[in-house]
C-alpha cells in the first residue's frame, strides 16, 4: 500500500492533475455556492455576504420541507422500482452465456448515448394521449370490437362507445416512470458487478440442502448482493432526488420537486442566495445518505473480522 | 387560407429545457482604442432573424456577425449578470430590459447613430419601461392569449375564465409555466391591473389557481402549442407567435386575446455594458430597423413588427392577420409587464412554489 512512497514522481505526475481538476472545478465552485448561501440580496444583481442564516431559516419553512419530503418520496419510489426491475435484469446478465454478457451490458448503457432531453421527449411521444401506448391500446380495442361484432354483440357496445385513452402523461406516475427510465442503468451496473462475483456453488449448496428457489434467493443471493444493492440505491436515489428536467417535462401541476424550486431561484426568481441555501440543504441530506453507507460498510467489515 | 406559413421552428420551445448554448465569443477587444475590428457578437432568440439578414449586413458594412442563441430571458440575464462575456447586441423582453437598466447592464444608445429610429411606429417611442428609448429600441412585439382547438370548444373562448376559474374544460387546459406571467394574467382576470403588486391580491390569484389546479393538466414548459397540436389539451395560454405556427399546420386551431385583456410584450434591441464593439452594435441596430430589413425579418419570422416603414411594405396577409396584429380595442385592454424589484419577484416565486405544492 505504501509503494507510492518509493516512487514519488509517478505519484505526483499521475495524482496532481486530477487533484487540481477537482479542486478548481468542483471544490472552488462548491465553496462559492456555500458562501453565497450566507449572502443577502442588494438590488438586482448585487449580493452581499453577511453571514446571515436567513436563507436557511426560509428554507426550513414547512412549505419547502414539504417539497423536500415529496422529492424524497419520488426518489425513494424510483429507487425501489429500479431495484425491482434492475435485479432480475442484472441476474439475467450474470447467468447469460459469457459471450452475450458484453452485448447485454452494452444494451443497458446504450440509452446514455442519447441526450437526456431527447430521451425525455421520446418518452412524451410514447405516453401522451395520442402516443404509442394509447395507439396500441386503441388498436386492440378496435380489434376486440370487431370480434364482438362478428359474434353479433356489436350493438351492445360492451367496450364503451369510443376508445378512452389512458392519461399517462403529466402526472406523478409519469414522473416516476421517467425517473426510473433514466436511472435504471445506475442500478443494474453495480448489481451486476456484485452478482458477478457471487460464488454459484453457494446457491447450489442452498438448493441441495433443501431450500426452495425463493429461499435460496432471499437468504443467499440477496445478502451477498447487498453491497451492490446499496451502491445502486445510492447511485439512483441521489440523482433522482435532484432531478428537475423530468418533473418539468413529464409532470403535471402537482409534480414540483425541490430541484425545480432551486432552478427557479437561479433563473426567474433571481434569488441566488436562497437557491444556494436550498442546494446545500439537499447536499447535507445527500451526505447523510453517504454516511449511512459508510456506516454500513464499517459494520460489515467489523463483522468480517469478528 | 391565408399563407403565413412560418418557416421557423418555435422560438421558445425546444432548447428551453437544456440551457445549453454554444459559446463562441471573443472575450476582449484586442484594440479597444483603435478602429473597431469588423466583428459583432449578437445574442438572440432561436430563429428570430431573417434568413439572409446577417449576410446582408456583412455585405453592407463588412462586419461579420456571430450569433449565439438563448432560450429564455432568464438565461440571457443569468449569462450577463456576472459580467458581459463579449456580446454587442442582445434581445431582452421589455421587463427584462427594465431589470437590466436598473442593474446598469445596458449602455445608453446614441440616437444620432441610429437614424432609422424614424421608421418606428409612434406608439413604441416612449414606453414606460424605457422612457424616451434611452437604452433600447423595439424589435418585435406580441401578446399572450389563448390558443384553442375550435372543434372542441364552444364558440370563441374569449375569457380567461375558461383557464382560471371553470371546470368546463377540466383536464384539457394548459397554462404557461412562467410564474410571473400566470399570476399577472390572473390579476387581469380579477379585473386588477396586470402589474398589481399588492401581496393580498396576488395571494387571491394564487388561491384561485390552487382551486383551479385539479382542472389544469399542466403548466407547460413553453410547449403549449405542441400540446394543442397533439390533442393533449384543447385550450392553452401561449405566446401568439407559437400558436401562429401550429395554426399554419392545423386549421382547427385558433388564437384569441381574451376580453379582459392579456399581456403585451416587446422584445428590444439593446447594447449590454462592456460590449466590445459598440460602434458596430449601433450600426447593426440601425440596419435591423431599416424598412427593407425589417420587412424581410417580419416576413420570415411572422411576429408583429413595430417598424411602421417595414409594415407598410408587407402584404395584407400579414398586416391583416388578427393573431399577429390584434384589433386596436383588444390591444387597448392589454398591458405590458414592468419590472417591480426583487421583493415582488420573490413573492411571485413563493406563491408559485405554494401553488405547485398545494
Amino acid at each position: 500500500m505504501e509503494s507510492w512512497r518509493r516512487n514519488p514522481l509517478v505519484f505526483w505526475v499521475t495524482g496532481l492533475p486530477p487533484t487540481a481538476w477537482l479542486l478548481l472545478f468542483f471544490l472552488v465552485p462548491l465553496a462559492l455556492v456555500w458562501v453565497l448561501s450566507f449572502a443577502e440580496l442588494r438590488g438586482v444583481v448585487e449580493m452581499e455576504v453577511t453571514g446571515t442564516f436567513a436563507n436557511y431559516v426560509r428554507a426550513l419553512d414547512p412549505l419547502y420541507l414539504q417539497i423536500f419530503g415529496k422529492s424524497f418520496v419520488f426518489a425513494g419510489l424510483t429507487t425501489l422500482v429500479s431495484l425491482v426491475f434492475g435485479f432480475p435484469v442484472a441476474l439475467a446478465i450474470v447467468f447469460a452465456p459469457r459471450r452475450w454478457r458484453a452485448v447485454l451490458l452494452l444494451l443497458v448503457i446504450l440509452p446514455f448515448w442519447t441526450n437526456l432531453l431527447i430521451r425525455t421527449y421520446a418518452l412524451i411521444a410514447v405516453l401522451r394521449t395520442r402516443g404509442f401506448v394509447n395507439f396500441t391500446l386503441e388498436w386492440f380495442w378496435e380489434k376486440a370490437n370487431a370480434v364482438l361484432s362478428l359474434l353479433g354483440l356489436g350493438s351492445f357496445q360492451l367496450l364503451g362507445e369510443r376508445f378512452e385513452p389512458l392519461e399517462l402523461l403529466y402526472n406523478n406516475t409519469a414522473v416516476v416512470i421517467g425517473l426510473v427510465y433514466v436511472h435504471l442503468p445506475f442500478m443494474v451496473l453495480p448489481l451486476y458487478a456484485s452478482l458477478e462475483k457471487l460464488d454459484r456453488s453457494l446457491i447450489e449448496a442452498a438448493l441441495d440442502l433443501g431450500a426452495s428457489q425463493f429461499r435460496a434467493f432471499a437468504t443467499v443471493v440477496v445478502p451477498l448482493a447487498l453491497p451492490g444493492i446499496i451502491s445502486g440505491a445510492i447511485l439512483v436515489f441521489i440523482p433522482a432526488l435532484g432531478s428537475f428536467l423530468t418533473p418539468d417535462l413529464l409532470g403535471g401541476t402537482d409534480s414540483q420537486m425541490i430541484a425545480n424550486v432551486i432552478e427557479r431561484q437561479f433563473k426567474s426568481a433571481n434569488d441566488w442566495p436562497f437557491g444556494s441555501a436550498l442546494s446545500f440543504l439537499l447536499m447535507y441530506l445527500t451526505f447523510g445518505a453517504l454516511a449511512l453507507r459508510a456506516l454500513y460498510t464499517r459494520r460489515t467489515a467489523g463483522q468480517g473480522r469478528a | 387560407m391565408v399563407d403565413h406559413t412560418p418557416r421557423r421552428a418555435t422560438r421558445r420551445s425546444f432548447l428551453a429545457g437544456t440551457g445549453a448554448v454554444a459559446a463562441g465569443v471573443t472575450l476582449l477587444p484586442k484594440f479597444g482604442w483603435a478602429a473597431e475590428e469588423k466583428k459583432l457578437n449578437f445574442y438572440n432568440w432561436d430563429t428570430y432573424i431573417g434568413e439572409t439578414t446577417l449576410d446582408d449586413f456583412k455585405k453592407a458594412s463588412g462586419v461579420e456577425v456571430t450569433m449565439d442563441l438563448f432560450a429564455d430571458n432568464d438565461e440571457l440575464f443569468a449569462k450577463l449578470k456576472e459580467g458581459n462575456p463579449g456580446y454587442d447586441v442582445i434581445v431582452p423582453t421589455n421587463d427584462y430590459t427594465e431589470r437590466m437598466i436598473a442593474a446598469n447592464m445596458l449602455v445608453p444608445l446614441d440616437h444620432a447613430k441610429i437614424p432609422n429610429i424614424k421608421n418606428i411606429g409612434k406608439a413604441f417611442l416612449n414606453p414606460a419601461f424605457d422612457p424616451g428609448r434611452k437604452y433600447s429600441l423595439p424589435y418585435m412585439w406580441g401578446t399572450v392569449g389563448i390558443g384553442y382547438r375550435k372543434s372542441r370548444v364552444d364558440g370563441v373562448p374569449d375569457s380567461w375564465k375558461w383557464l382560471y376559474d371553470s371546470s368546463k374544460y377540466a383536464g384539457k387546459i394548459a397554462l404557461l409555466g412562467a410564474p410571473g406571467t400566470v399570476l399577472q394574467v390572473g390579476c387581469k382576470y380579477m379585473g386588477w391591473p396586470l402589474n398589481e403588486k399588492d401581496p393580498a391580491k396576488l395571494e387571491k390569484v394564487a388561491e384561485l389557481l390552487i382551486k383551479q389546479k385539479p382542472h389544469i393538466k399542466v403548466f407547460a414548459e413553453d410547449n403549449g402549442q405542441d400540446l394543442l397540436l397533439s390533442g393533449e389539451v384543447d385550450l392553452t395560454m401561449e405566446w401568439n407567435g407559437d400558436i401562429l405556427q401550429v395554426m399554419a399546420e392545423d386549421p382547427d386551431i385558433s388564437y384569441v386575446v381574451p376580453k379582459e385583456g392579456g399581456l403585451l410584450w416587446e422584445d428590444t434591441l439593446a447594447i449590454p455594458t462592456g460590449a466590445p464593439h459598440p460602434e458596430n452594435a449601433h450600426a447593426f441596430i440601425n440596419f435591423l430597423l431599416g424598412a427593407e430589413t425589417g420587412a424581410a425579418i417580419a416576413d420570415f419570422i411572422q411576429y408583429a413588427t413595430p417598424n411602421a416603414a417595414a409594415k407598410a411594405l408587407m402584404k395584407p396577409e400579414y398586416t391583416g392577420n388578427p393573431a399577429i396584429f390584434p384589433p386596436d380595442d383588444v390591444i387597448e385592454r392589454c398591458e405590458t409587464a414592468i419590472y417591480q424589484g426583487p421583493e415582488y419577484t420573490q413573492l411571485v416565486d413563493r406563491l408559485w412554489t405554494r401553488i405547485g405544492a398545494a
